[in-house]
C-alpha cells in the first residue's frame, strides 16, 4: 500500500461525495415532475413522446399498474433486443458483415442488457454490428438505467407520500429520466471522452503496421457514446471485450478517474434525492454514509490483500504486490479501487482481471455483489436495495426502543416484512441455487478453467454477478454455452425483477400509510449509531448468507495460496 | 414495574410446565411457531436417520444420538418457555372459573319484585335481575334501580366495597362480584360467555391468544431468515461435491438448526403472554394484545387534571365578595348555593363558610349538568347558583351589571393566575362574589412528565377549568399542553386532530360521555368504577380505577416490544459465533487450510458441532426469566435506549456465544462426549 494509492482513493471518495449533492438535487427536481432546466429544448420532445404513445403523464398509477407497465416495457425490450441480435445480418450498419448470433447467446445478451446487468458472453468488437451495439445495446443501457431510477422514484414516493394511492407514472418517469438526465449527461461525458482520445466513429477498423512489419486491423467504432452511458447507467457492457482495460475505452488515468466517478454519481446522488423527498436530507446523508463506510472497508481489505502480494510469486523472487492480470498503466491501487467501485455498484466494467486478484481481494467484489449491490449500487437499484436493508435494520433493532418499528415516519408492519423477506431471499436463492446446480451437473462443471476452490470461485462469481445485475466477469469461466447462457439469464431476470416487484409492492403499501411525525421517542435513523447499525446489519445478514460459500471459494483459495499449493 | 410478581420458578409451576412442554409437541400447535415447527421436523428426520444407522450399522451412532437428543431438547425448551408463561395465568383463571360456575340469577318476571331463580348461563341481554344482600351478581350489567355496596375483590383483589347505583357514572356491575348491603336491579348487558369475567379468564389463561400485528411481522421475518439459512445450508452438499467431498446429514442439520433463529422463536409467545400477565398483575385488563403494543407507540397522553395531576379534590380556601356586597351576606349565599352539592368541593365550601341554617324545607336543588355547568339551590323565588365564572355569566346573560361583571373578572383572573379555580356565586341575575378553590398538584408529577417528554410523549391536561387556571396548573405540573373548559366533544376533537397528524393517543375515562373519546383513542383505559358504556368503549380496563396508571401502561407496552427486539437481536448476533464453531468443523475435511477459522480452538470437529447445538438449546431456558420479566426499562429518549440495548443484546449477543461454546466444548471434551 502506498501513500499515493491511498491519496487517490481518499480523493476519489471526497469527489464522489461532493458530486452527490448536485446530482441529488437534479434528480429531486426530476422526481417531483417539475420543469427542468433543459425544458425549453427537450420539453417538446417529452410532450411528443407522450402524445405518440398516448400516455397521460399526470395520471397516477397504483403499484400494480406501475409494476405492470414496467414489466411490459422490459419484456418487450428483451424481445426487441433478441430480434435485433438475431437479425443483425440483414440490418444496416454492419460494416464487418457479422451474422446473426446463436439463440442462447442472443437470449442471454437480451436479458443481460435489459436487466442492467450487461454480462457479456460475446466479444463485442468481434461479434456485434454497429447497429446492434447502438440501436440494441446502447438503447437498453439507457432504458435499463431509467427503469432502475423509476423504481427508486416509486419507493421514494412510497415513503414521502401520505395516504396516497398512486406511486407515480412509470411512462412519465422513464421518459423524464432518459430525456433530462441520462441523455444530456451522456452527451457531455461522451464529448469529454472523445477529448481524452476515445474513438467515436462508424468505421469498423483501422489498419496498422506493427514493428515486426505485420499488418494489423485495429477495431474501432462508436466507443465514446457507449462508454458514457455504460458508466453513468452502471451498465458496464464494454464496446471492446477487454472493457475499460482497452486503451481505446480508457486512454488515461484521467479518463479512468472520470469513469469511476460517473459510475458512482447517480447512485450516491439518489440517496440525497430520497432525503430531500422525505423532508430530511440527513436521512439521505446517513444512507450515503453507511455506503461510504462499506466502500472504504471493501477497498481497504482488497488493497491490503493485493498489496501484500502473492506468496507463490514472491517465493519465485517477484517482489511487491500482486500485478498479475493488471493493466500496468493503472497499477494496484487504481485496479483495486475500480474493482470495488464497479462491483459495489451494478456496473461491472473492469480495468483488470478479477480472476487474478488475490483470493481475499477477489472476495470483496464477490461479496459486494452478494450483498445485492446496495453499496452505492446500480442506478436506482442501489437505493431500493439499501432501503430494503434499512427496513430490515429498523425492524430488527427498532423494537429495542419500545415502539412499533418505523422508518422515515412510516410504520413497518407485516405487509412490509413479507415483501422485504421476498426481496431479500430471492437473490441468494438465485446465486446459491444456480451455483449449486452448476457444481453438480456436467455442463456446469465444464465451465470453470481453474480447479479446486478457485474454480468454484469462478462459478460463484458468475452467478453472483448475474443475480446482482452486475455483469462483471471473474474471467476464467467459459460462459458462452447453452447451460451458462440459460442459467445466467435466469439469474439475471429473477435477480432483477424478483426484487423490483416486491419493492414496488412496498412502495404501494407505504404510500397509503399515514406519516408519523418524528420525535425524541422515534427510532433515530440519522447519525453515527444508525449508520453503524445499518452497515452492521448489511454485513451480518449478507455474511450469514454467504459465509459458507465464501469459505469454500476465496477463503479456502487464499489458504491454499498461502500454503504454496497451486491448482 | 412495581406490580407484585410471584417467584418465577416454583415447584408445581415447573412440573406443570414440563408436562405441557411435552403435550405441545402436537404438530398442530407447533405450526403456529414456524421456526420451532421446522426444528421439530428436522429433529424427526434426524431421529429416523439415527434409527436407520442403528439398524444397518455404521455411522457415528453415539455422536448422532447426542445431536438428536439436543435437537429435541431445543424444541421442548421452546414449549417449556411458553408453558411457563401460560402457567402463571392458569391458577388465577381456575379461581375465576370456580366463581363463575356457582352463579345463579334471580330473573325478574313482570314489573314487580317477582323472580324465578335460573342459572346465570341462561340469561339474555336485556333481562333484568334482582340482586340482594349476599348475592353474587350473575352477569355484567347496569344498575337500573337501587343503590348497593359491592365487594369486587373477586375481580380487583381490593376488598374495600364500592358503591353502585342507578344512573350516573357508577352504574356498571360485574358478574362474580358480591352485593354486601342493600339490593339492586340489574339489566344484563353481556350475553353468557361474553362477559367481563369470561374475557378475564381467557386473558389470564392466554388460551385464545391471538398473535399481535407486530408479532406476526416478526414471525414473518424469522420465517424468512429460516428460508435464507435453508438455502445457505441446503446448497452446501452440492458445493462439497464440487470439492470432491461430502458433508454428513446430521452435521448439516446441526448447522441449520443452530443458524435459524430458534432462541427468539422459542421465547416469542412467552414474551407476549408474560407481557399481558404483567399488565394483569398490575390490575389492568387489556382486551387485546394489540392494545398493549399500541401503548408502547403512544405519542400523546390525555390526562384528566383531577385525580391524575392534582390530588383528587379542590378545596375552598377563600370567599371573596364583590365590592358593595357584605361579606356575611356573601358567605351565607355561597353556603346556601353549596348545601345541595354533595361533591367534596361543595362540602369544602360549606365547611369554610362555617355554621349556618340547615337546608330550608321548600328548597329545590338546581342540579349540575354538563350543559349549564352550574348548580345551586332554589328557595322559593330565590335562585342561588354557583359555578364556573363563564357558566354563571352565560346563565345571567345580558341582564348582568357590567361593573359587577368587570369586578368579578378582575378577582377571578387573579385567582386563576395563581393556579386556583374561581367559582362565581349569583343570586338571580345579581353577581355576589367569587369562591377561591385551590388545586394541589401531586408531588413528583413534574418529574414524571419530564420522563415522558424525554421518551417523546406529549402530555395534554384535560380540565373543565378556565384557560387561566389551566395554564397555571399546567405550568406548575410541567404538562406540555392543556385543554381548558373541555367538553366531551372537545376531547374527541382533540384526539381526532392528533390522530390526523399521525399520532397515537391514549386517554382514560369513566363516564358515559367519555365513551366516544375512549373508543376513538388508540389506547383507551376505562376505569373499573366507570359506566358500562365506558368499559365497553375502552380497550383496557383499570381495575384499580387509577388514572395515573396510564403512564405505567405505556411503560409496559414499551417494555414488551423492547424485550422482543432485544431477544431478536441477541438471537441473530449469536449466529456469527456459531458459524465460527461449525464451519471449520465441516470444511476441514474438504480444505484443511480452513482449520484456521477455528478461532475458538475447539477440541474436535465433533465437539465443536455438539457444543454449538448444546449452546443453542441451553440458551433458551437461560433466557426464560428475561423473557418473562422483560428487559430492564427506564424512560429515556429512543437514541439512548437503542445505544444501551444494542450494546447489551447486540454486541453481547456477538460475544456471549464465543465464551459459551468454548466452555461447553471444554466440558464436552473433558467428559469425552465427542
Amino acid at each position: 500500500m502506498t501513500l499515493a494509492g491511498w491519496g487517490m482513493i481518499l480523493l476519489f471518495t471526497a469527489l464522489f461525495i461532493a458530486l452527490a449533492k448536485p446530482a441529488g438535487d437534479w434528480m429531486f427536481t426530476l422526481y417531483k415532475g417539475e420543469a427542468m432546466p433543459l425544458g425549453r429544448v427537450l420539453g417538446p420532445l417529452e410532450q411528443g413522446c407522450y402524445r405518440l404513445s398516448g400516455v397521460d403523464p399526470a395520471r397516477e398509477q397504483g403499484w400494480v399498474g406501475y409494476a405492470a407497465a414496467l414489466m411490459c416495457f422490459n419484456l418487450a425490450g428483451i424481445g426487441l433486443l433478441f430480434a435485433i441480435l438475431k437479425l443483425q445480418a440483414v440490418l444496416p450498419f454492419n460494416p464487418q458483415h457479422f451474422g446473426g448470433i446463436d439463440n442462447w447467446l442472443a437470449f442471454n445478451t437480451a436479458v443481460s442488457f435489459v436487466t442492467n446487468t450487461n454480462w457479456q458472453n460475446y466479444g463485442g468488437e468481434s461479434t456485434l454490428s454497429n447497429f446492434s451495439q447502438m440501436a440494441g445495446l446502447t438503447v437498453q443501457n439507457f432504458l435499463s438505467a431509467a427503469t432502475g431510477i423509476a423504481v427508486a422514484f416509486a419507493i421514494i414516493r412510497g415513503f414521502a407520500r401520505a395516504s396516497a394511492q398512486g406511486i407515480g407514472n412509470f411512462w412519465a418517469d422513464i421518459t423524464r429520466v432518459t430525456l433530462y438526465l441520462l441523455l444530456p449527461a451522456s452527451i457531455v461525458l461522451a464529448l469529454v471522452y472523445v477529448l481524452l482520445g476515445v474513438p467515436q466513429t462508424l468505421d469498423a477498423s483501422v489498419g496498422a503496421t506493427t514493428l515486426e512489419g505485420a499488418r494489423q486491423s485495429i477495431a474501432l467504432g462508436p466507443v465514446a457514446s457507449q462508454l458514457a452511458i455504460k458508466m453513468l447507467g452502471t451498465n458496464g457492457g464494454g464496446f471492446f471485450n477487454a472493457n475499460s482495460a482497452h486503451p481505446f475505452e480508457n486512454p488515461s488515468a484521467l479518463s479512468n478517474y472520470i469513469q469511476m466517478l460517473s459510475i458512482f454519481v447517480l447512485g450516491a446522488g439518489l440517496t440525497l434525492t430520497f432525503g430531500k423527498a422525505v423532508g430530511n436530507v440527513k436521512q439521505g446523508w446517513s444512507l450515503l454514509a453507511a455506503m461510504v463506510l462499506l466502500v472504504l472497508a471493501g477497498v481497504t481489505f482488497a488493497y491490503w490483500a493485493e498489496a501484500a502480494g502473492n506468496p507463490i510469486h514472491q517465493a519465485l523472487g517477484i517482489a511487491g504486490g500482486n500485478m498479475e492480470g493488471k493493466e500496468v498503466r493503472f497499477g494496484i491501487a487504481a485496479t483495486v479501487l475500480f474493482a470495488v467501485v464497479t462491483t459495489a455498484t451494478s456496473c461491472g466494467a473492469v480495468i483488470g482481471m478479477h480472476d487474478s486478484l488475490m483470493p481475499l481481494a477477489g472476495l470483496v467484489p464477490m461479496f459486494n455483489m452478494q450483498l445485492g449491490e446496495l453499496v452505492i449500487g446500480g442506478v436506482g437499484s442501489g437505493l431500493y436495495a439499501v432501503l430494503i436493508y434499512a427496513i430490515l435494520a429498523v425492524f430488527i433493532a427498532g423494537l429495542m426502543v419500545g415502539r412499533t418499528p418505523e422508518y422515515v415516519g412510516k410504520k413497518i408492519e407485516s405487509r412490509e416484512m413479507k415483501l422485504t423477506v421476498i426481496a431479500i431471499v430471492i437473490p441468494p436463492l438465485c446465486i446459491l441455487g444456480l451455483a449449486a446446480l452448476a457444481s453438480v451437473v456436467g455442463p456446469g462443471l465444464a465451465g470453470p478453467l481453474a480447479k479446486g476452490p478457485h474454480g468454484f470461485s469462478e462459478i460463484l462469481y458468475a452467478y453472483s454477478s448475474a443475480a446482482a445485475n452486475n455483469g462483471s466477469a471473474f474471467g476464467g469461466l467459459s460462459g458462452n454455452t447453452p447451460f451458462y447462457n440459460a442459467t445466467l439469464a435466469i439469474g439475471m431476470f429473477f435477480g432483477r425483477f424478483g426484487v423490483i416487484l416486491p419493492v414496488l409492492g412496498i412502495a404501494g403499501g407505504l404510500a397509503v400509510k399515514r406519516r408519523v411525525p418524528p420525535g425524541p421517542g422515534s427510532f433515530p435513523t440519522t447519525g453515527p449509531l444508525w449508520i453503524g447499525l445499518l452497515a452492521a446489519i448489511i454485513l451480518i445478514v449478507g455474511g450469514l448468507t454467504f459465509l459458507p460459500t465464501l469459505a469454500l471459494g476465496p477463503i479456502a483459495d487464499q489458504f491454499q495460496v498461502a500454503a504454496g499449493t497451486l491448482n | 414495574m412495581n406490580a407484585p410478581s410471584p417467584s418465577l420458578f416454583t415447584g408445581p409451576l415447573m412440573a406443570a410446565a414440563t408436562r405441557d412442554a411435552v403435550l405441545k409437541l402436537d404438530p398442530r400447535k407447533l405450526i403456529h411457531t414456524p421456526v420451532m415447527f421446522v426444528t421439530a421436523l428436522v429433529a424427526t428426520l434426524s431421529t429416523i436417520l439415527l434409527v436407520r444407522e442403528i439398524v444397518i450399522g455404521g455411522g457415528q451412532i453415539v455422536f448422532q444420538a447426542q445431536l438428536v437428543f439436543w435437537l429435541w431438547l431445543t424444541v421442548l425448551f421452546g414449549n417449556f418457555a411458553e408453558a411457563m408463561a401460560e402457567g402463571r395465568g392458569k391458577a388465577q383463571a381456575a379461581s375465576l372459573r370456580a366463581t363463575k360456575a356457582e352463579l345463579k340469577a334471580k330473573l325478574l318476571i313482570g314489573t314487580g319484585d317477582l323472580f324465578e331463580t335460573v342459572a346465570a348461563s341462561q340469561l339474555e341481554v336485556g333481562d333484568v335481575v334482582l340482586v340482594e344482600t349476599g348475592d353474587l351478581i350473575p352477569a355484567d350489567g347496569d344498575v337500573v334501580a337501587g343503590v348497593a355496596s359491592v365487594n369486587e375483590a373477586a375481580i380487583t383483589g381490593e376488598s374495600a366495597p364500592v358503591i353502585r347505583e342507578a344512573g350516573g357514572d357508577r352504574s356498571a356491575v360485574t358478574a362474580g362480584t358480591r352485593v354486601i348491603s342493600d339490593q339492586i336491579k340489574v339489566k344484563v348487558t353481556a350475553a353468557a360467555g361474553q362477559g367481563f369475567l369470561d374475557r378475564m379468564i381467557a386473558l389470564v389463561e392466554g388460551a385464545q391468544r391471538q398473535k399481535t400485528p407486530n408479532e406476526i411481522a416478526l414471525t414473518i421475518l424469522l420465517a424468512g431468515l429460516t428460508l435464507i439459512f435453508l438455502i445457505a445450508v441446503g446448497t452446501l452438499p452440492a458445493f462439497a461435491s464440487y470439492a470432491h467431498g461430502t458433508i454428513a446429514v446430521p452435521v448439516l442439520v446441526a448447522l441449520f438448526v443452530t443458524l435459524i433463529p430458534t432462541t427468539i422463536s422459542a421465547l416469542l409467545s412467552a414474551i407476549g403472554i408474560a407481557g399481558m400477565d404483567r399488565l394483569v398483575r398490575f390490575n389492568v385488563l387489556a382486551k387485546s394484545g394489540r392494545a398493549v403494543e399500541a401503548a408502547g407507540d403512544i405519542d400523546t397522553l390525555l390526562l384528566d387534571k383531577t385525580g391524575t395531576i392534582t390530588i383528587g379534590d379542590r378545596q375552598a380556601t377563600e370567599l371573596l365578595p364583590l365590592p358593595g356586597i357584605a361579606h356575611a351576606d356573601f358567605v351565607s349565599a355561597a353556603r346556601l348555593a353549596s348545601l345541595a352539592d354533595e361533591t367534596p368541593e361543595g362540602r369544602s365550601i360549606v365547611v369554610l363558610a362555617g355554621h349556618g341554617d340547615p337546608i330550608p324545607q321548600d328548597a329545590v336543588a338546581i342540579k349540575f349538568t354538563s350543559q349549564t355547568r352550574v348548580s345551586g339551590l332554589q328557595i322559593g323565588d330565590r335562585a342561588l347558583v354557583k359555578g364556573a365564572v363563564d357558566a354563571v355569566l352565560k346563565r345571567i346573560g345580558a341582564a348582568a351589571d357590567p361593573a359587577a361583571v368587570q369586578a368579578m373578572r378582575d378577582i377571578s383572573d387573579g385567582i386563576a393566575r395563581s393556579g386556583g379555580t374561581p367559582l362565581a356565586v349569583a343570586e338571580g341575575n345579581r353577581l355576589l362574589g367569587v369562591i377561591h378553590l385551590k388545586d394541589i398538584v401531586k408531588a413528583g408529577i413534574r418529574a414524571r412528565f419530564g420522563e415522558l417528554r424525554r421518551m417523546g410523549i406529549r402530555t395534554v391536561m384535560i380540565t373543565g377549568d378556565n384557560p387561566l387556571t389551566a395554564a397555571s396548573i399546567a405550568a406548575e405540573s410541567g404538562v406540555d399542553d392543556f385543554l381548558a373548559e373541555a367538553t366531551p366533544e372537545d376531547k374527541l376533537a382533540l384526539i381526532r386532530k392528533e390522530q390526523e397528524g399521525g399520532k397515537l393517543v391514549a386517554m382514560c375515562g369513566d363516564g358515559t360521555n367519555d365513551a366516544p373519546a375512549l373508543a376513538q383513542s388508540d389506547v383507551g383505559v376505562a376505569m373499573n368504577t366507570g359506566t358500562q358504556a365506558a368499559r365497553e368503549a375502552g380497550n383496557m380496563v383499570d381495575l384499580d380505577s387509577d388514572p395515573t396508571k396510564l403512564i405505567e401502561i405505556v411503560g409496559l407496552g414499551k417494555q414488551l416490544l423492547m424485550t422482543r427486539g432485544a431477544l431478536t437481536t441477541f438471537s441473530i448476533s449469536n449466529d456469527v459465533a456459531k458459524y465460527f464453531a461449525i464451519l471449520p468443523a465441516i470444511f476441514i475435511v474438504l480444505y484443511p487450510g480452513l482449520a484456521a477459522l477455528n478461532v475458538m480452538k475447539l477440541g474436535s470437529p465433533q465437539s465443536a458441532i455438539l457444543s454449538a447445538i448444546i449452546f443453542n438449546a441451553l440458551i433458551i431456558p437461560a433466557l426464560v426469566p428475561l423473557a418473562l420479566k422483560g428487559v430492564a426499562y427506564r424512560p429515556a429518549p429512543a437514541g439512548t435506549l437503542l445505544a444501551r440495548n444494542l450494546a447489551i443484546y447486540g454486541v453481547g449477543g456477538l460475544i456471549a456465544p464465543f465464551a459459551g461454546i468454548k466452555l461447553i466444548d471444554l466440558a464436552v471434551t473433558g467428559l469425552n462426549l465427542a
